[in-house]
C-alpha cells in the first residue's frame, strides 16, 4: 500500500504551475466528455438504459455470494481454474506463483487497473519477472516510470513531444519525431515481438457473467486478444463486484461502456472468454482487496456499481485541473476518491476534499452512482474519525461559534470589513488561500442586515 | 479459513437486501437496422463497406483495394493448412477472411464465434481483416444480438467495430494499433 505524504492540494499546485500545460489538458479532457454527450443524446432511450444498468447492478451486488457461487461454478465447468485473494498481497502471491510454475520471466500485460491498485508490477520486478504492459497509453506510462493518470486515458498527461522522446530513448525511433502516427506504428512493432514471446498473458476484466462463467474484455487496440490467444496461459485478474447476472445484461453495460467513456458506439473488440484454448490454461483471479468492506457501508456500497468508463473524470472541474496523478491513488478523480478511503482513511482522507461537489459526476455516471453525495459524506465520516487536519477542525470549530451567534456573527463581519479597509495587507497576502490567484473584492461599506435596517424604516 | 470462506462470508453478512432484476424491454426503441445505418456507423469507425451480390466477388475487390497482398487466410474454407500449424505462424497474414454471424447497426460490431475464426488469434494478429456478413443477419441493438447469441456456448466469441485503434497519444485517432489496420465488410445481398 503506497503511503500518502503529499496531499491532493500540494500535488495539484504542482501541475498548475504550468498553466498553458493545465488549460489543454482541461481542454482534451472536456472534449472527450463532449464526445461522450453527442453520443448519449443520440440514444433516446439512453437515460433507461442507465437506470436499468443501475438497477441490475444494485441488484448483482445484493446477491453477489450466490452469484459468485455460480460464476465459480460455471468457470470450473468451463475449464478455467478460479482463484480467491482476500487482498492485493495475496492476488500478488497467486499470480506469481503461477508465473513460476510455468517459468515466466518476461510477460504481457493489457490493461487492468486491478493489477496496479494490487501495485503488482513492482511485485514481479521484485520477483525477477518483467511485465510489458501492452495497452500504448500504459506502455508509454511505463516507459516513463509512472503510473497511469487515467483509467482509460493512461497518459493523457503527456504531450506527443515527450512520447517521442520516450521512444527514441527506448525504441530507438528518430530523435524528434513525435507523430502520433509513426510513434504508434513503432510500437505496434515493438510490441508484436513481446506478444509472439511471451508463454504467458494478464489481462484485467470488465464484466464477468454468473450465468455462463464467462469474462468480457473490451479494447481498441486488439492488446487483451493478442496477448491471450498467443500465449499458453491466461491469467485474467478481477475484483468480485465485476460479476453481472446473465449474458443478456452485457447488452446494456457494451452500450454503455465506450459511449460513456470515449464518446465511441461501442469498443472494436469486445471479447468473450469462456473457455480455455485447446491444450491451455485459464486462471481467473477474483479479488476483493476491501470490496466486502465497502459493500457493507450502506452509504458507499454503490461505488462498487463502477465500470470504469471514466466519465467522472473527464467532466470533473477539478480532476480536469489537477491531473489524475494528484490523487496518488490507482483510480484517479471523483470515483477514485469514493473507493480510496475505504482502503486506507489516513492516507485518502484528503481526496473527497478535492471536489466542488458540482454534481456533474453523478449526472454523467452510466450507473448512476450518487458520486457527489458520496464525497460529502465522507468528509463527515473523516471528520468524525479525525483523519483530516487539525487547522481545518480549529477553523470550522471557530467557524461553527461565529456563525451559530448572531451577535458574534455581525460583529465579527464589521471587524472584518474594517481590517479589509484599513489594512488590505492583512488578506491580501499569501497566508490567506483565498488571495490565490485573485484579487480580494473591495469590502462593502454596510452588511445585507444594516442595509436592510435603515431601508425598512426610511420606507 | 480459507480465503474464499473468508470473502464469501463477508459478502453473505455485508450484501444488501436483495433488488428485483429489471427487465429488458423497451430499451431498443426505433433504431433501424438497415444496411444504411450499419455502413454509416462502420464507416464513421474507419471500417469500409462493399455491398455484394455473390461471394465470388470478394477476391477482385480484394485484388484493386489491397494490391499488395500475398498472404491471404480464408477461414470460410474447410480445414486449410493454417488451422493446424503453431498459431504464431499466422503473423505473417496480410488479410484475413472470416464468416460474420450477426451485425449490429447501432455501433456497427460484428460477432464472431470461436468456430467461424478456425484459429482464436486470427481476426486480431492479420494486417487486414475481411468480414462476410449476410445482409439478413443484421440486428438493430446490441440487445437483439444477445437475443439470438444468449444462449449458444462458444469457447471465444468477439464483437469486432472496425479496425484495431488507439487514440493514446495526444487524442489523435491512429487505425492500426495492435490488431488489423483495416476492416472490409462485404455485405451479401
Amino acid at each position: 500500500m503506497s503511503r500518502q505524504t503529499v496531499d491532493h492540494a500540494t500535488l495539484a499546485d504542482r501541475f498548475n504551475e504550468n498553466e498553458p500545460r493545465v488549460n489543454w489538458h482541461d481542454e482534451t479532457l472536456w472534449w472527450v466528455r463532449a464526445k461522450r454527450d453527442k453520443m448519449a443524446w443520440s440514444i433516446p432511450e439512453w437515460e433507461l438504459l442507465r437506470e436499468t444498468a443501475s438497477h441490475i447492478k444494485l441488484h448483482a451486488l445484493g446477491n453477489l455470494h450466490d452469484y459468485l457461487l455460480q460464476f465459480e461454478e460455471q468457470a470450473k465447468l468451463n475449464g478455467a481454474i478460479v482463484h480467491w485473494a482476500s487482498d492485493a498481497e495475496e492476488h500478488n502471491r497467486i499470480v506469481t506463483e503461477i508465473l513460476q510454475k510455468h517459468q515466466a520471466k518476461r510477460i504481457v500485460k493489457s490493461k487492468s487497473m486491478l493489477t496496479e491498485e494490487c501495485h503488482l508490477n513492482p511485485h514481479l520486478a521484485a520477483h525477477g519477472i518483467e511485465v510489458i504492459d501492452t495497452d500504448l497509453g500504459e506502455r508509454i506510462v511505463q516507459l516513463a516510470k509512472e503510473p497511469p493518470s487515467h483509467i482509460v486515458l493512461p497518459c493523457i498527461h503527456k504531450k506527443k513531444e515527450e512520447i517521442g522522446e520516450l521512444f527514441h530513448e527506448h525504441l530507438g525511433t528518430p530523435a524528434g519525431n513525435a507523430d502520433p502516427q509513426f510513434l504508434t506504428a513503432a510500437a505496434r512493432l515493438h510490441l508484436r515481438k513481446e506478444f509472439l514471446q511471451s508463454k504467458v498473458a494478464i489481462t484485467g476484466v470488465n464484466f464477468a457473467v454468473a450465468e455462463t462463467g464467462e469474462m468480457v474484455v473490451c479494447t481498441n487496440e486488439g492488446n487483451a486478444d493478442m496477448g491471450a490467444h498467443l500465449a499458453d496461459v491466461h491469467i485474467a485478474c478481477m475484483g468480485i463486484e465485476k460479476i453481472i447476472p446473465q449474458r443478456k445484461h452485457l447488452g446494456v453495460f457494451l452500450r454503455l461502456l465506450a459511449r460513456s467513456a470515449t464518446g465511441q458506439p461501442i469498443t472494436t473488440y469486445s471479447s468473450h472468454f469462456r473457455k480455455p484454448g485447446e491444450g491451455k490454461e485459464l486462471h481467473i483471479v477474483l479479488v476483493d482487496n476491501g470490496r466486502s468492506r465497502q459493500l457493507g457501508r450502506e452509504d458507499f456500497r454503490n461505488s462498487l456499481k463502477c465500470i470504469r468508463c471514466g466519465a467522472c473524470m473527464n467532466t470533473c472541474p477539478v480532476y480536469r485541473r489537477s491531473g489524475g496523478h494528484s490523487y496518488h491513488t490507482a483510480v484517479a478523480g471523483p470515483i477514485g476518491s469514493i473507493l480510496a478511503p475505504n482502503l486506507d482513511m489516513k492516507a485518502y482522507a484528503d481526496l473527497p476534499f478535492a471536489s466542488t461537489l458540482c454534481g456533474s459526476c453523478s449526472n454523467v455516471c452510466p450507473v448512476k452512482i450518487d458520486i457527489h453525495q458520496q464525497l460529502y459524506k465522507w468528509r463527515q465520516v473523516l471528520v468524525q474519525e479525525g483523519y483530516t487536519p487539525a487547522t481545518k477542525t480549529v477553523a470550522m470549530k471557530v467557524m461553527n461559534g461565529v456563525l451559530s451567534s448572531p451577535k458574534t456573527y455581525k460583529a465579527a463581519g464589521k471587524m472584518g470589513r474594517w481590517v479589509m479597509k484599513a489594512f488590505p495587507k492583512m488578506v491580501n497576502n499569501k497566508l490567506n488561500p483565498w488571495y490565490k490567484q485573485r484579487e480580494m473584492p473591495a469590502p462593502p461599506a454596510q452588511s445585507f442586515s444594516e442595509w436592510y435596517k435603515k431601508n425598512k424604516q426610511s420606507s | 479459513m480459507s480465503s474464499r470462506e473468508r470473502i464469501l462470508a463477508a459478502i453473505k453478512q455485508n450484501q444488501p437486501e436483495p433488488s428485483a432484476l429489471p427487465g429488458l424491454n423497451d430499451l431498443s426503441g426505433n433504431m433501424p437496422s438497415t444496411i444504411a445505418a450499419y455502413r454509416k456507423v462502420l464507416e464513421a469507425l474507419g471500417g469500409t463497406v462493399f455491398e455484394i451480390n455473390n461471394v465470388e466477388d470478394i477476391p477482385n475487390i480484394l485484388k484493386a483495394q489491397y494490391p499488395e497482398l500475398t498472404r491471404i487466410a480464408d477461414a470460410r474454407e474447410k480445414s486449410p493448412s493454417w488451422a493446424n500449424e503453431d498459431p504464431h505462424m499466422l503473423e505473417n497474414v496480410d488479410m484475413a477472411i472470416v464468416q460474420g454471424q450477426w451485425g449490429v447497426a447501432e455501433n456497427g460490431a460484428i460477432w464472431l464465434a470461436e468456430e467461424d475464426l478456425q484459429v482464436r488469434v486470427l481476426p486480431f494478429i492479420c494486417q487486414h481483416l475481411s468480414i462476410v456478413l449476410k445482409a439478413d443477419k443484421i440486428l438493430a441493438t446490441m440487445h437483439d444480438a444477445y437475443d439470438v447469441i444468449g444462449t449458444i456456448n462458444t469457447g471465444f466469441g468477439v464483437f469486432i467495430a472496425g479496425p484495431s485503434k488507439t487514440a493514446d497519444i495526444e487524442q489523435s485517432l491512429v487505425l492500426g494499433a495492435h490488431g488489423a489496420k483495416s476492416l472490409a465488410v462485404f455485405i451479401l445481398i
